[in-house]
């Protein structure tokens, strides 16, 4: 990208085969990559969908990362609180409680915007500055591992079976939260195309008042579209901290809750475009760290990266706004 | 005057160089929304406004080089916001999220040689006999040009919305965009220069940042400075000198709690940090409660002079 940027294309094509080509199909690299491909488009996949449906509608809710981290430490108090006993009961509760945790946060801006129509996209962003606050409260405080030697960060879900969100096939980067993800697509999938819901809430962000007219409650609206952004963001943050992250830290959350709305509109709000834009996306992460160990490359280039992406893509509404017209028409 | 161990003078003349990235920012953004454009880019601007004016206010020593080129820098990339939403119609939120993030890999790539050093700073500007004023001279007449700068800025931009020609056909534009268009306005142009003034105000802000306020360069440094600008422009109902009284009360806020924080009252430290957030959220409920709805009619609301 540094060649890009100096005008030299074929160190530029060289960055560009690293991040976009190598984790796949460079043996040096690629039975580390390809499991790990799943492991980060998991969670952003499943906030992305929730994030698609409000966004359909009109709802801009921001604010996932915040819900990733209240669903992450909702879900990762039930597993602590409960060790070191052993059950198959402790990881659908966590589950239950990471959803519920990602859920209650989401609804704080929904609840203020039904009753007092404050501005969602404001209150849902200044929810995860609080989130980040809690977190480094309680990974220094209530949920600090008791045997860390006084060191930040909770017990390590990892050495906790019960709790581990573990591999379904073994070095393929499948977990339960990747399930989930594919799950949801399908879900929301089958939402738009078919259930009644999904023509409410699309309606409802293409003709607010045709919705009205026709009876739609825009609260209820409103309410399910934040419910369950929240809901599944909470989801992807347990299944990350009880998985990959492992444990409670400062900084297990990596960002996804922010690219995940890259993500939602790179895939053109679309469950399918999302599932692929999630691969993509991951797919940038995974190459970017290659990038940043062979090139040097600072973390942020692929920031970078990521959101020209958005732009090229948000850039080719030109051709759904405008029509190519001969000039003698 | 020192109360619970915190010096009012100090806090207020504090509070003062704590508000101005902000209140520079959201009196842009005020511009921005006034003419009918939300954008929400406004963290990714300041940020590259930050690193461009500290690159170059390092390599001539020269702080004043700094914020011109950071207001270019601001200007610069919300053209690249313009171009998408005004003439290429792409969906006013989503590219607004882009240019945030855009702008915040942008500036920690070019930034990263610069990080550690310290920057040229400000010298203070003392207002004659004003200055002299006891308690009050010190408090608000002893500051930077930067903060004179911004308040300035906040009574030119208020006198032209409310007084000036320009300032009807800015607020015409924002209001009801086929009527302005219909009367032979240029919607999409002047939105276009709407927004150039709010990327160059924001270039500014995020210059101070880390120009005098830190003064250094780090990764992520205006930490959502961005975002609160955009609060304050919904809590300010859209007037200017509301956007002053908005920033002052946030950096007031923002002061207060790490002088807290210093002198170590028995409050957590993160509930003090999050407390800022925590009273914007309450502030634009209590707005939205209390104040008026006057959000200009036309806000993010595609225009093409065809329809």
């Amino acid at each position: 990208m540094f060649g890009l940027l100096l005008g030299d294309f074929s160190s530029a094509f060289g960055a560009i085969k690293l991040i976009f080509w190598d984790p796949l199909f460079d043996e040096n690299f690629a039975s580390y990559a390809r499991p790990q491909l799943l492991v980060k488009a998991g969670p952003i996949i499943l906030i992305a969908i929730g994030l698609s449906i409000g966004f359909k509608a009109g709802i801009w809710n921001i604010g996932a990362e915040g819900q990733y981290i209240l669903g992450a430490i909702f879900g990762a108090s039930v597993a602590l609180s409960l060790y070191p006993q052993e059950s198959v009961l402790i990881f659908p509760a966590m589950i239950l409680a990471g959803a519920f945790g990602g859920f209650i946060w989401a609804l704080i801006p929904a609840l203020l915007k039904v009753y007092f129509k404050t501005n969602e996209i404001l209150v849902s962003l200044m929810l995860v500055y609080v989130a980040e606050n809690i977190l480094a409260s309680v990974s220094q405080g209530l949920l600090r591992n008791p045997e860390g030697m006084g060191l930040p960060g909770s017990r390590n879900l990892k050495d906790y079976p019960s709790a581990h969100n573990s591999e379904i096939i073994a070095n393929s980067g499948m977990h339960w939260g990747v399930l989930t993800a594919i799950l949801a697509v399908i879900l929301a999938y089958f939402l738009f195309l078919k259930h009644q819901k999904g023509f409410e809430i699309k309606i409802a962000g293409e003709a607010p008042k045709a919705a009205f007219f026709a009876g739609i409650n825009p609260s209820k609206t409103i309410i399910f579209c934040m419910g369950m952004s929240g809901l599944l963001a909470g989801m992807a943050g347990l299944f990350e901290v009880a998985g990959p992250a492992g444990q409670i830290t400062m900084s297990f959350n990596s960002g996804y809750g922010f690219t995940a709305i890259i993500v939602a509109f790179l895939g053109r709000l679309n469950p399918w475009g999302i599932l692929l834009a999630g691969l993509l996306m991951a797919l940038t992460y995974i190459g970017g760290e290659i990038a940043q160990l062979m090139l040097g490359l600072p973390g942020a280039s692929i920031q970078l990266l990521q959101g020209m992406l958005l732009f090229f893509l948000l850039a080719t509404d030109i051709l759904t706004n405008y029509r190519f017209k001969s000039r003698s028409s | 005057m020192v109360i619970f161990g915190i010096d009012l003078v100090l806090l207020i003349s504090a509070l003062m160089i704590s508000a101005t990235p902000v209140l520079l920012a959201a009196v842009g953004e005020a511009v921005v929304e006034k003419s009918g454009v939300l954008n929400l880019g406004v963290e990714g601007m300041m940020i590259t406004g930050a690193v461009i004016g500290f690159i170059f206010a390092v390599n001539t020593q020269i702080p004043i080089y700094g914020f011109i080129c950071a207001a270019i820098a601001g200007a610069l990339l919300s053209v690249l916001f313009a171009v998408l939403t005004q003439y290429i119609m792409s969906n006013q939120v989503a590219t607004g999220l882009g240019l945030t993030m855009v702008g915040l890999g942008l500036s920690a790539l070019i930034g990263k040689p610069y990080e550690g050093i310290k920057s040229p700073t400000l010298s203070k500007i003392e207002i004659p006999i004003l200055s002299d004023i006891p308690i009050l001279g010190p408090m608000i007449f002893s500051h930077d040009a930067i903060v004179y700068f911004s308040v300035i800025l906040v009574a030119t931009v208020a006198y032209v919305i409310n007084r000036t020609h320009v300032g009807l056909v800015l607020r015409a534009v924002g209001e009801n965009q086929e009527a302005a268009h219909a009367l032979g306005y240029k919607v999409v142009r002047i939105r276009f220069l709407a927004i150039m003034f709010g990327g160059a105000a924001a270039g500014i802000g995020g210059a101070y940042i880390s120009l005098a306020r830190v003064p250094q360069w780090t990764e992520g440094m205006t930490a959502g400075a961005g975002w609160i600008a955009l609060a304050i422009v919904v809590f300010a109902s859209w007037k200017p000198w509301r956007v002053l009284l908005g920033a002052y009360l946030f950096g007031g806020i923002t002061v207060l709690q790490l002088n807290l924080q210093a002198i170590g009252v028995a409050i957590p430290v993160e509930i003090l940090s999050m407390s800022p957030y925590l009273v914007t959220i309450v502030v634009l409920v209590g707005i939205s409660l209390f104040g008026h709805h006057t959000a200009p009619g036309s806000l993010a609301r595609p225009f093409h002079a065809s329809q």
